[in-house]
């Protein structure tokens, strides 16, 4: 993890620890108090803008961060931004790269961004098909595990035991089924495109890294990074970075890249942590530490963050490619 | 433009959106007072002085120090460091060796020549200091850099007191005193040598203000009978004789026994190891746990292979024979009992160091001057004792007794001073709350171990501790948590999910409450507690 404060004290600056970013993503946006997403956004689009010298052109699907960032008449971006619909970012993307290809100019970089609904459900067959053709896109995801715009509704991304408006735990029921859900960036990777990678607000010199690698490799690129969401999971505003840091720590949230459908590298987590220390401070895993509670339900996230550490090599130093 | 179908705004950025109104919670920069600053008897800003250090700016750090005590050199080698024992960085990987920075950059002034500037005020009052020691000299410091002219009046033959006749030369060298004591001079001081000044009322109409740093100069009774006791010594005497008449030591005892347990103590039977004797014992009344004397001092004399004889008292001294007590101490309580038992030992020399007090008939005379029954002088916030224009600091004045403690009455007792004397008066300085270290994000701290150094078994008087190279010092400052003050590492900048925090060119940080939501992500994630949420008022 991520040992070192942004700025110079004992480490190399960050692009969000330059007095002169670009604020791709300005204040004044309508994100909740301590959102997540909003600080994953800047930090992303912003690390692609200081690599590209801002020759970007983001295109955004429906969610929370399209939602918050450009309620009419006013918008928060500072950057080239384009917004159609909820499923088809990654389709308007692979236009807008096309176009600018016709055109000659493909030295501009084309970004598509939407949250975990937008990726992992509803944009899910467009964004098949633009690894499919391998269209000159880097696709961004805001992963905060659920629909939190509409009220916190289950998506393919919220984790097992997860209580959300739709896995409400009852006597019997203790959340989104261990059985179900998917695995995105494996799917992204078994497209065989050039780049994957998982990032989290957590460590944000990591984040940056990746993006500013990602931005320049041609053809479909795919990262997602970790966003908590304090009113979604239920945790004071204030501890969004920590609940980043403790699902990168606990191994339930791995830090990795995969170049052409192979593991290459992950983010190593120098001292491993139990998950219930990541799962007790969050509101949607409360009633697994409720009285009649059998251990055995921690015990099912802790066996997934235990096969991450073995799968994605987490106690190993960076592989070589 | 015409606009849209049922439009009726104009379209802008969010910048004009005030989300700052959503805030009941609003973060603010804190000044807080770091736990070294608040422990330092001399009020040294340890936390500043370090940052330059890490730096490498020396002289700026050096003259930080300077402002708050004349003797960093000294101090780096005498000090009692309390600073470090409630470092922060003490309980995450250990504290950050202050001691030895301040030794090493005090060393550096030293070896640079480095002076001070010239003072150009005068105020045309007269002040005596009575006693060259370390608070003497220090409020001397601090007055003459008001423009007062100074007269210190010292009854050795050569200034430093305590400094120089308290402390054994191997832990600090004369040449080190002579080279700071000379600074001081320097600043127009006049020190007059070899002139004790018995009572008060001899100089009190002399001068404008006086200041009395003149020590506890008399030792200690205990209870031991001493039937003959030619080889009994007192510490002080000891320190003395080796100081100006070392010759007068040629015939020290081989089996020497120490009685006492402070600092004074270690000191005297390290002492008595390098006068040739062949086994040095301490007698001390209660467990080692209980010892005053400082832990590192205790471990270096058992290093040097000194014994420490616990739950003893001497009874009775005889010829080369001493009876001593062996004694119960309760922890829980604090009683100290004798057990019965007594046994024999023989000896060449014993050395007394069971402290000092005051010689009070220095103030025969002056009715003013309270004295309180354990023998200190009392004195008010400013130093003042009971009697108009006379001040009094340092081992006199209840309290702590060390010469850190002595430089720290001395900086208050200069301030009194030049208040009586007509200067600005002093504004009660409000203090911060200190930064404790549950104030601290330390996830964003490497776990790096404390620089030390080798201290070589060494028994002549010789110094034993070496000092830092430059890249040692910056690399020990580094590990400064910087407890309470913004070291500009960003983190609030970074992480705030709203652009609510401004970085200037300079590095300034600035919280722009016209977005600010109030979040709390500022105040989590910085390292050093630099940011307080406040709820906003209505």
């Amino acid at each position: 993890m991520s040992n070192f404060p942004l700025g110079n004290i004992g480490g190399t600056p960050t692009v969000q620890s330059d007095f002169a970013r670009p604020n791709s993503l300005t204040g004044g946006h309508r994100g909740c108090q301590g959102c997540g997403e909003a600080l994953g956004a800047r930090c992303a689009i912003d690390a692609a803008h200081q690599t590209t010298g801002g020759k970007i052109l983001v295109v955004n699907a429906t969610g929370c961060l399209e939602v918050f960032s450009c309620c009419f008449p006013e918008n928060s971006w500072s950057v080239p931004w384009l917004h159609s619909l909820f499923g088809n970012a990654p389709a308007v993307a692979t236009g807008v790269a096309a176009a600018l290809r016709s055109r000659g100019q493909d030295s501009i970089r084309v970004i598509a961004q939407g949250g975990d609904g937008a990726t992992y459900d509803i944009g899910m067959g467009c964004l098949s098909g633009m690894f499919d053709r391998n269209d000159d896109v880097l696709y961004i995801c805001y992963d905060n595990q659920a629909y939190m715009n509409t009220g916190v509704q289950r998506s393919g991304a919220t984790p097992p035991l997860a209580r959300t408006a739709t896995t409400l735990p009852n006597k019997s029921y203790l959340g989104s089924d261990p059985q179900t859900g998917k695995n995105l960036p494996e799917i992204a990777m078994a497209h065989g495109i050039p780049y994957v990678a998982t990032a989290s607000i957590g460590n944000i010199r990591d984040l940056e890294q990746k993006v500013s690698r990602a931005i320049n490799i041609r053809g479909s690129r795919y990262i997602q990074i970790h966003v908590p969401c304090p009113l979604g999971w239920g945790y004071p505003t204030a501890e969004t970075i920590r609940i980043a840091r403790l699902a990168v720590q606990c191994g339930l949230y791995p830090l990795f890249e995969g170049e052409y459908g192979k593991l290459v590298g992950s983010t190593p987590v120098e001292e491993p942590i139990p998950v219930e220390s990541y799962l007790r401070p969050q509101r949607r895993f409360a009633h697994l530490f409720g009285k009649n509670v059998s251990a055995n339900a921690v015990g099912v996230l802790q066996n997934i963050a235990n096969g991450n550490m073995e799968k994605y090599r987490l106690n190993w130093e960076i592989l070589d490619a | 433009m015409p606009k849209p179908f049922a439009t009726v705004l104009e379209t802008a950025t969010s910048l004009g959106n005030n989300t700052g109104s959503w805030r009941t919670m609003r973060p603010e920069y804190v000044n807080e007072l770091p736990p070294c600053n608040a422990t330092c008897p001399a009020g040294e800003n340890v936390q500043l002085w370090l940052s330059l250090a890490m730096a490498g700016k020396f002289r700026e750090a050096w003259e930080i120090i300077m402002r708050d005590n004349p003797f960093p050199a000294i101090m780096g080698r005498v000090c009692y460091h309390s600073c470090e024992k409630t470092c922060n960085r003490g309980l995450f990987d250990g504290a950050v060796n202050i001691n030895m920075i301040e030794k090493s950059i005090g060393d550096i002034a030293l070896d640079s020549g480095w002076i001070l500037p010239r003072v150009t005020s005068s105020s045309g009052k007269k002040v005596c200091v009575v006693g060259g020691g370390p608070g003497g000299l220090a409020a001397a410091y601090f007055l003459a850099k008001l423009g007062h002219h100074i007269t210190v009046y010292e009854a050795h033959a050569n200034p430093g007191g305590m400094m120089r006749y308290g402390v054994p030369r191997y832990r600090l060298p004369s040449k080190i005193i002579d080279a700071e004591v000379k600074r001081i001079k320097d600043l127009g001081v006049k020190i007059v040598c070899n002139k004790k000044i018995s009572h008060l009322k001899d100089i009190i109409n002399d001068f404008d203000a006086v200041y009395i740093s003149i020590g506890a100069q008399v030792a200690s009774k205990s209870d031991t009978v001493i039937k003959k006791g030619s080889c009994v010594i007192d510490a002080m005497d000891l320190f003395q004789k080796l100081e100006d008449n070392p010759a007068d030591l040629a015939h020290f005892g081989k089996k020497v026994f120490v009685y006492g347990g402070g600092n004074t103590a270690i000191d005297a039977a390290r002492t008595a190891l390098r006068l040739g004797a062949e086994s040095v014992k301490i007698i001390y009344r209660r467990t080692i746990n209980n010892m005053p004397a400082h832990e590192t001092e205790i471990s270096d004399a058992l290093m040097e292979g000194i014994e420490i004889l616990c739950l003893r008292t001497i009874n009775t001294v005889d010829g080369d024979q001493i009876l001593l007590d062996k004694m119960n101490y309760d922890e829980e309580f604090g009683i100290l009992s004798k057990t019965g038992e007594t046994e024999v030992w023989q000896v060449d020399n014993i050395i007394f160091a069971v402290g000092q007090t005051l010689d009070t008939t220095f103030f025969d005379g002056i009715s003013d001057i309270l004295i309180s029954e354990n023998g200190a002088i009392e004195v008010d916030r400013n130093m003042m004792t009971g009697a108009t224009g006379v001040f009094a600091g340092g081992d006199i004045v209840p309290g702590k007794r060390s010469v850190t403690n002595a430089v720290g009455h001395a900086k208050k007792a200069a301030k009194g001073i030049d208040e009586y004397l007509g200067g600005a008066s002093e504004v009660p300085i409000v203090k911060n709350a200190v930064a404790h270290f549950k104030k601290l994000n330390t996830i964003y701290f490497k776990k790096d171990k404390r620089t030390n150094i080798l201290r070589p078994l060494n028994l002549s008087f010789e110094e034993i501790l070496p000092s830092y190279t430059n890249d040692e010092i910056s690399r020990e400052a580094s590990r400064c948590f910087s407890c309470g003050n913004c070291f500009h590492c960003d983190n609030c900048y970074g992480h705030c999910p709203d652009n609510a925090i401004r970085k200037q060119q300079n590095g300034s940080l600035t919280v722009n409450y016209d977005h600010c939501k109030g979040c709390g992500i500022c105040a989590a994630e910085c390292p050093c507690g630099a940011i307080r949420m406040v709820s906003e008022e209505k």
